[in-house]
């Protein structure tokens, strides 16, 4: 028999620690169908015929955000054999509200009630057999991030399942709101039963006046006529209106239980330490130089002292196996072509990109650290005026940061954030953060051109990428994602050594996903700007690449250019192998144009190029679409293609007005000096 | 009174919530229901949101909703 288990909870509970636990590291990560909420799935370690669904983090079951939304869906739609409740035990009020929530769908239930460790060293107690019995279900005291408890979970959650027990109560309101539940349910019975939903739970949506309930039931004028009236009575005798009703209902029933379970003395010890921690990392005055000094540490440690040495040291053995290959197909006397596709094409391609993996491997290091710290929710606290007239909360600011190192990581680091709109948003405007990669364009183009500014036109268009995200992001967010953003009602968690096995899963999880592109788009990518570079329309080699289907095509496409200022081939076909990597468009200039030195570069390019026409190409390359890895990452996260090319689309938009603006009023005020 | 105009180290007795939709539903599912205490701690560096304390433990909400929330204040130790 094969059982389907659900890991639900509030967020910084420690649900994650907690599914690594019992799954190990036989885990595999997608997305929910349709949205870009993520789902981990894997095989309970000690009953290998359970599969554990870890949901998003939520903290109720209302239908406002997709996390909800999936949640939801899985459980009344997946019909998992039990769900297993994760609640911290150090603010265990507020996490049990969902549990309330969660019951009344009459699915077999589990509560693990972590982070007891805690509660216990602060002389605190709460009587798990008493509680357990209050609610009506198995409560089991666990300390994920020690690994205490979680075989008993495991054996309870296995009893709870094979004996389909069900929480034996599920009625925690008394006086106006338990007439009127129980008057729905009688009423909306037989239509829940027939769409497949739990009535209890149908009832108390409607008595909430929850709209996606409303409308699966189907019922007719008649019925929503009577619910209408029986909520506004019970609302009438309450002086207060449905939703404050219940919430009020559930948070007065779990005070009474918390009354007679919970002893507690005083704070737990890591929530006296926040507090302490947070009147220096939150201080009015240094809560923002601490922040962007630890993000310039983190930049610092990935890009120069660690990741920056490792780096190179990968692109040299990458090159040393690269040659040794090469001159090994020379003796077996390899096809030139086949070499070339090799050589050229694959390793060149997917080498460079593959040099990039101690680097995100490092971010994610950091970033993990940031996350489950809880820190990343004081820098969300810290920026959140700063990013929220662009439609956006504090949360995106981390992600956009990252994004001046490299777009890949950092539209893989949009995963943490709450709300699917913000998401999207994110993924979006993160890649106009000038990246690293982009270092080599500035320099080719300001040696060229501005010898003496380059300075001051690196910072110039640094701030341009920005200022272009924020004017994006004012028109995103009053056309595309109009409509209310997920209220910023965020839990500052207290603050807590991270897992180190947390840390090593997440980073492995990242390195594996982008080892995985490396080898699939990226690779594909590779191959295709190979072909296209070292072959004519006849398909045979060219030894000149002026005579390759690239040049033809960047011949062709050129005059798209024309009102930027560059219509050339040689740059056209530049941007088209910039999208495998970025610094490409470097050595694309230096190859078509025959350089060999980069004096000749400059000087070849004094000739493609005026001053202005320069600067909108420089300008165009740094806002189009990113490379094929960011891409794919983006893709990896939007969870559709379409969304991903519609989102590459309006990048490359972007650019081009951009650099017609820059183009054209650059030659008007030209033409008046 | 309402939730943003209490100082920092001050607090009071949830007496209503206001809002609507998605943001109400939210304040009331963190636990912001009438007669729940709460203490504001802390304002955000730029001046904007604000942390508050109740129910044990800490939460960020932004100015403008906490303008939605009143409250009879009352004096903590």
């Amino acid at each position: 028999m094969n059982y389907l288990l659900g890991l639900a909870g509030n967020q910084n509970c420690g649900k994650t620690t907690l599914f690594n636990c019992l799954t190990g590291s036989n885990q595999h990560v997608g997305n929910f169908p349709g949205v870009t909420v993520e789902k981990k799935e894997g095989r309970i370690q000690k009953y290998k015929t359970a599969t554990l669904v870890d949901l998003p983090g939520i903290y109720s079951l209302s239908p406002y955000t997709a996390e909800e939304v999936v949640t939801r869906d899985f459980l009344l739609k997946e019909h998992p054999d039990a769900i297993i409740n994760i609640v911290d035990a150090t603010n265990i009020e507020r996490n049990l509200y969902l549990s309330l929530q969660l019951m009344e769908l009459g699915i077999p239930m589990v509560i693990a009630l972590n982070m007891m460790d805690e509660v216990r060293a602060s002389g605190n107690v709460i009587e798990v057999k008493k509680l357990s019995e209050k609610l009506g279900i198995p409560v089991v005291p666990i300390s994920a991030s020690r690994n205490e408890g979680i075989s008993e979970l495991m054996d309870t959650v296995m009893r709870t399942v094979t004996f389909k027990k069900r929480p034996e109560r599920m009625d925690f309101c008394t006086g106006p709101v338990h007439t009127a539940i129980h008057s729905i349910a009688h009423i909306v019975e037989v239509p829940a039963k027939e769409a497949g939903y739990p009535v209890r739970f149908a009832a108390t949506k409607l008595v909430e006046g929850d709209q996606p309930m409303t409308a699966a039931l189907g019922l007719t004028e008649g019925q929503m006529h009577i619910i209408a009236h029986i909520v506004a009575e019970m609302e009438h005798e309450l002086g207060t209106d449905r939703e404050a009703a219940l919430a009020d209902m559930r948070y007065t029933y779990i005070e009474q239980v918390c009354a007679e379970c919970v002893i507690k003395h005083q704070e737990t010890r890591e929530q006296v330490r926040s507090e302490k921690i947070d009147r220096i990392l939150t201080h009015k005055f240094l809560g923002i130089p601490i922040f962007l000094g630890m993000m310039l540490i983190i930049f610092w440690l990935t890009f120069s002292v660690i990741g920056g040495p490792l780096q190179d040291l990968l692109e040299w053995g990458i090159q040393e196996i690269t040659n040794g290959f090469s001159h090994w197909m020379v003796e077996m006397h390899v096809s030139d072509w086949l070499r070339s596709l090799l050589i050229d094409g694959v390793c060149a391609g997917v080498g460079s990109v593959l040099s990039f993996l101690p680097l995100i491997v490092l971010l994610f290091f950091f970033l993990s650290l940031l996350e489950d710290s809880g820190y990343m929710a004081r820098v969300a606290f810290v920026m959140d005026k700063l990013l929220r007239k662009i439609g956006l909360s504090g949360r995106s600011f981390v992600p956009m940061l990252i994004g001046f190192g490299c777009s890949v990581p950092a539209i893989m680091a949009t995963r943490t954030l709450s709300s699917e709109r913000d998401r999207k948003m994110t993924i979006l405007l993160t890649p106009f953060m000038s990246c690293s990669a982009k270092l080599p364009i500035y320099g080719m183009i300001t040696a060229a051109f501005f010898p003496d500014h380059g300075a001051l036109v690196m910072i110039g268009l640094y701030v341009l990428g920005m200022v272009v995200a924020v004017l994006s992001g004012l028109l995103l967010k009053n056309t595309v994602f109009k409509g209310n953003p997920v209220p910023f009602v965020m839990e500052l968690p207290a603050y807590r050594l991270p897992a180190p096995r947390s840390v090593l899963l997440h980073m492995w999880e990242k390195a594996k996903d982008f080892i995985r592109k490396a080898f699939t788009i990226i690779f594909l990518a590779a191959i295709v700007v190979w072909f296209l570079q070292s072959f004519d329309w006849s398909l045979t080699m060219v030894t000149d690449s002026k005579n390759s289907i690239l040049a033809s095509i960047g011949l062709a496409i050129a005059p798209i250019f024309a009102p930027l200022g560059f219509n050339d081939w040689r740059a056209s076909a530049a941007l088209i192998t910039g999208l495998t990597a970025k610094e490409s468009v470097v050595s694309t200039l230096t190859i078509l144009n025959g350089a060999v030195s980069d004096a000749q570069l400059s000087a070849s390019l004094q000739s493609m190029f005026t001053p202005l026409s320069a600067l909108s190409f420089l300008v165009f390359t740094i806002l189009y679409m990113p490379c094929i890895a960011a891409f794919a990452a983006s893709k990896r996260e939007l969870g559709s293609v379409k969304s991903a090319l519609l989102t590459a689309l309006y990048q490359t938009g972007a650019a081009y007005v951009t650099a017609l603006i820059i183009y054209q009023i650059g030659s008007l005020l030209l033409h008046f000096i | 009174m309402t939730l943003d105009e209490v100082k920092p180290g001050h607090g009071g007795i949830i007496t209503k919530i206001g809002g609507e939709g998605a943001l109400r539903r939210r304040l009331l599912d963190m636990g912001l229901t009438p007669n729940t205490r709460v203490e504001v701690r802390k304002v955000a560096p730029m001046g904007d949101p604000i942390e508050l304390f109740l129910r044990g433990y800490a939460l960020t909400i932004r100015q403008e909703d906490a303008a939605k929330i009143e409250i009879k204040e009352v004096r903590f130790q």
